[in-house]
């Protein structure tokens, strides 16, 4: 019984940080249909970020992952930029502009492994280590404090999105382009905007991947399927979707690693991605 | 097979290289030639097969070398289980990827582009993790694969292995060129242009897809299965490694992936400076080379190499 | 009339809580021309589709020369004889002129043809569409026109006995529609059914024998041209109350 539970409460606090990686993946490919399969290594690269900083300087890896998020958000632009020149604005989006991703995720892992190696690192912050205990149940901190931080972030991605004019804009260049040049809003500024945005968020989630366990260049791959999958199973759009197909993940990957094994957790998201793409490409929420 | 010039022109070639190689078996002795070779046509398999489904037909996909894989490890199976000779443990591979392929192809092909490509994504490491599980063959620990001390006609069983994989090599260019030019080779590339334009000109999409999958899986399962006696120790991170993952679309599309002969050509330049990179330098680096090029051709001269030259020679025509 | 080449019975085809197609009835005789027109978003296309496979209708049924081909893939009706031009022209960009036409040749007429003479069947098309001339060109760098001719050179590629062609004139000049028309009407003189959709009204009177009018999904009229102008429904459906 007592696996049990703390398999739920593990799973919901990982899920709530699976959201956070998935998030910008929600804007790019759920809303903007740009298949950045780099997005997981991003996250890495924010990890890394924050692992540097923390070791030179002490600062605490969330504060790291906040300001480096503007840093992130200019690299999400150039990106952005460099993608529609080359596949946009020539109509060769899908395919080619997938291998192009395939290509710059891997150039971010192989750079990684070039200037740190292979060996795992980790942060140190003076919460991690420690539990809140609740009885039954013991609360690592080094999963609270991600899932704090993921849920407001995920909800201020949301809040903003739904709410205000720019982010709006975003929601609507994926639906009517035209629309949205007739209302005077240039579309592929919105575009470059909202990825820059999603680039952003990998540097918060970063942040906290790396305060949840130690880090390595190639973790980003076991991400890209679950990101994929959190994305895809929430309805591509929808970022509620998102956030409820998140800790779906997060508590039957724990399920799974808890009784079965940790080494049957990949196939989970990555399976449950191919039964949504064989049986509702459209997720469980989201748009035909 | 002997249609025209150009028919004559490439069996002759083929020939040629086919006794070259063998020529060379006799003569030169040094392990590490055969190694590097051995490296540059395993690639050079698995560019050619990716490209049947990813370049003639258009269907991108990055799981295709989970079938290496698989190829791999269905010979560690059978050999393990029967002690099968390597010409049965080949053809064992060959028949139960092409069947892997008509399935996971029955299961995805009906998936638009994009999600097509990531649900191969997904199959593949589905596939490794399986395979990770799976005592009998070593799980994650991996397996030591014993090979001969002697064998007949060569002087070491490297050079065996080697004169195994350039037939195979020639055997899956002559395969490709030949879908390449023939009618499935048209309906292939309907498909690729306008896939709902060929389904009305009277392509039967599904069924071509089918036959590009199978064929493709066959392939890279023929490219797989001597591969644990090349390495003798075989584990799921070292088959199912990206990096081969990776070559297997970046030289097709970096050879042009039109026509038969851009994934060769893709393969044996990236392969080469791959091995140069190595020796010289590093072989991280030569990773990076790899990715860097991919991202380089695909934004500036997406038709490849080949591409490259049609265009130069077609403007020197006029 | 003799038995119909096609028999569209009950069609319906909803989209969602949309409802395209509501039980469209239809017959069309061998060697018919048939316009069909409507407002926009009258479910012309759709129907199109559905008679050509690239949609499956969720009621009703399809019969092509006394086969229920209401299951079948499009290929397998382009096989039987059914041919369609897209609305939007789709060519296959890799290939030339005379390539593009290889494809139905070879799939959808290769119980038609003998393989020696795909070729010359090809150049015999291009000839009659007048793209003999771009034959070797590239298809993908042609003028609008010469794509709109080269998606019906491949729907006749096809030796159908049946052809839809979805606004082959929409944008195009007063005489280039007129070169379309001359097409069809050659077309149809060896014994094709034609189903045209256009909004060029001229051409749709000059060139059908009957015309059926969609509005909303709903067959609203079904006759000679003379009486579809006369009539009063299909003035309000294009005009409003």
């Amino acid at each position: 019984m007592d696996l049990f539970v703390n398999a739920i409460v593990a799973g919901i606090l990982l899920g709530a940080f699976y959201a956070s990686v998935s998030v910008g993946l929600s804007i790019t490919f759920g809303q903007l249909d740009i298949v950045n399969i780099a997005h997981p290594a991003f996250v890495i690269v924010g990890s890394y970020i924050a692992w540097i900083l923390n070791s030179r300087y002490g600062l605490d890896p969330v504060l790291v992952g906040i300001l480096a998020a503007p840093i992130f958000f200019v690299v999400g632009v150039l990106i952005y930029r460099i993608y529609y020149l080359a596949f946009e604005r020539t109509g060769q989006e899908s395919l080619s502009g997938l291998a192009f991703f395939f290509g710059v995720m891997f150039i971010i892992e192989v750079v990684l492994i070039l200037v740190y190696g292979v060996d795992y690192r980790l942060v140190s912050a003076g919460y991690l280590g420690k539990n809140i205990d609740l009885g039954f149940v013991g609360l690592p901190l080094r999963l609270v404090v991600p899932f704090v931080v993921a849920s407001v972030m995920t909800a201020a991605v949301w809040f903003y999105l739904s709410r205000t004019f720019t982010g709006r804009a975003i929601l609507a260049v994926a639906q009517d382009r035209l629309a949205l040049q007739l209302m005077g809003a240039d579309p592929v500024k919105i575009k470059q905007f909202a990825f820059g945005l999603a680039i952003a968020t990998t540097s918060i989630a970063g942040a906290l991947l790396i305060i949840i366990g130690p880090v390595e260049p190639s973790l980003g791959r076991v991400y890209i399927g679950r990101a994929f999958a959190i994305v895809v199973l929430g309805g591509m759009g929808s970022i509620p979707g998102m956030v409820i197909a998140a800790l779906l993940i997060g508590v039957v990957e724990s399920f799974v690693s808890s009784f079965a094994g940790p080494s049957w957790a990949p196939a989970v998201a990555f399976g449950a991605l191919l039964i949504t793409l064989a049986v509702r490409p459209s997720g469980l929420f989201g748009r035909t | 097979m002997f249609r025209n010039r150009g028919d004559v022109v490439f069996w002759i070639v083929l020939g040629a290289v086919l006794l070259a190689g063998f020529a060379v078996t006799q003569t030169i002795a040094n392990e590490y030639y055969y190694t590097a070779i051995y490296a540059i046509l395993q690639a050079t398999i698995m560019a050619v097969a990716w490209n049947i489904l990813g370049g003639f037909t258009g269907y991108v996909n990055f799981g295709s070398a989970a079938f290496f894989a698989i190829g791999a490890y269905t010979a560690v199976a059978l050999d393990k289980w029967l002690g099968l000779p390597l010409p049965l443990l080949i053809a064992a591979s060959a028949a139960v990827c092409g069947l892997m392929g008509l399935g996971v192809g029955y299961l995805t092909l009906r998936l638009k582009g994009v999600y097509f490509a990531i649900a191969t994504l997904a199959m593949a490491i589905v596939l490794e993790t399986f395979i990770n599980n799976w005592d009998y063959v070593g799980a994650a620990k991996g397996v030591y694969i014993l090979t001969p001390e002697k064998v007949p006609f060569f002087s070491s069983y490297i050079q065996m292995l080697f004169m195994v994989m350039l037939v195979l090599t020639l055997g899956s260019i002559a395969i490709s060129r030949y879908l390449n030019a023939s009618r499935i080779g048209r309906g292939l590339a309907a498909i690729r242009d306008d896939e709902l334009a060929a389904e009305c000109a009277g392509v039967p999409t599904l069924r071509l897809k089918l036959v590009s999958t199978t064929v493709m899986g066959a392939m890279m399962g023929v490219a797989g299965a001597p591969y644990p006696f090349f390495v003798t120790f075989v584990d799921p991170i070292s088959a199912f490694n990206l990096f081969v993952a990776v070559n297997a679309i970046a030289m097709p599309m970096i050879g042009g992936t039109a026509h038969w002969i851009g994934p060769v050509v893709g393969a044996l330049l990236i392969g080469g400076a791959q091995e140069a990179i190595t020796v010289t330098i590093s072989s991280e680096l030569n990773v990076l080379v790899v990715g860097i090029m991919l991202v380089l051709f695909i934004t500036l001269a997406p038709q490849g190499i080949v591409g490259l030259v049609q265009k130069w020679t077609k403007r020197r025509k006029a | 009339m003799s038995a119909p080449i096609l028999k569209v019975s009950g069609v319906s085809k909803r989209f969602g809580g949309f409802t395209a197609l509501d039980g469209i009835e239809l017959e069309l005789g061998a060697s018919e021309r048939l316009g069909l027109i409507g407002p926009n978003g009258s479910g012309k296309t759709t129907l199109i589709n559905c008679i050509s496979g690239a949609l499956t209708n969720d009621s009703g049924s399809i019969v092509f020369e006394g086969e229920d081909i209401t299951r079948l893939p499009p290929h397998k009706r382009a096989a039987r004889g059914v041919a369609r031009s897209f609305q939007i022209p789709k060519p296959f960009r890799s290939m030339t002129v005379l390539e593009n036409l290889r494809v139905p040749l070879e799939f959808a007429a290769r119980q038609r043809t003998e393989r020696r003479r795909i070729d010359a069947d090809a150049m015999e098309v291009l000839e009659l569409i007048g793209l003999k001339g771009r034959a070797n060109d590239s298809s993908a760098g042609l003028t609008q026109v010469d794509m709109r001719k080269l998606e019906l050179a491949r729907a006749l590629a096809a030796k159908p006995k049946l052809l839809v062609s979805d606004e082959a004139m929409a944008g195009l000049s007063s005489a280039e529609v007129d070169e379309i028309l001359e097409i069809l009407l050659a077309l149809n003189a060896r014994g094709v059914a034609v189903i045209m959709i256009e909004h060029i009204m001229r051409a749709v009177m000059g060139f059908a024998q009957r015309l059926v009018v969609l509005d909303a999904g709903r067959k609203i009229a079904d006759g000679t041209p003379e009486d579809i102008i006369r009539s009063p429904d299909v003035e309000r459906a294009y005009l409003g109350e």
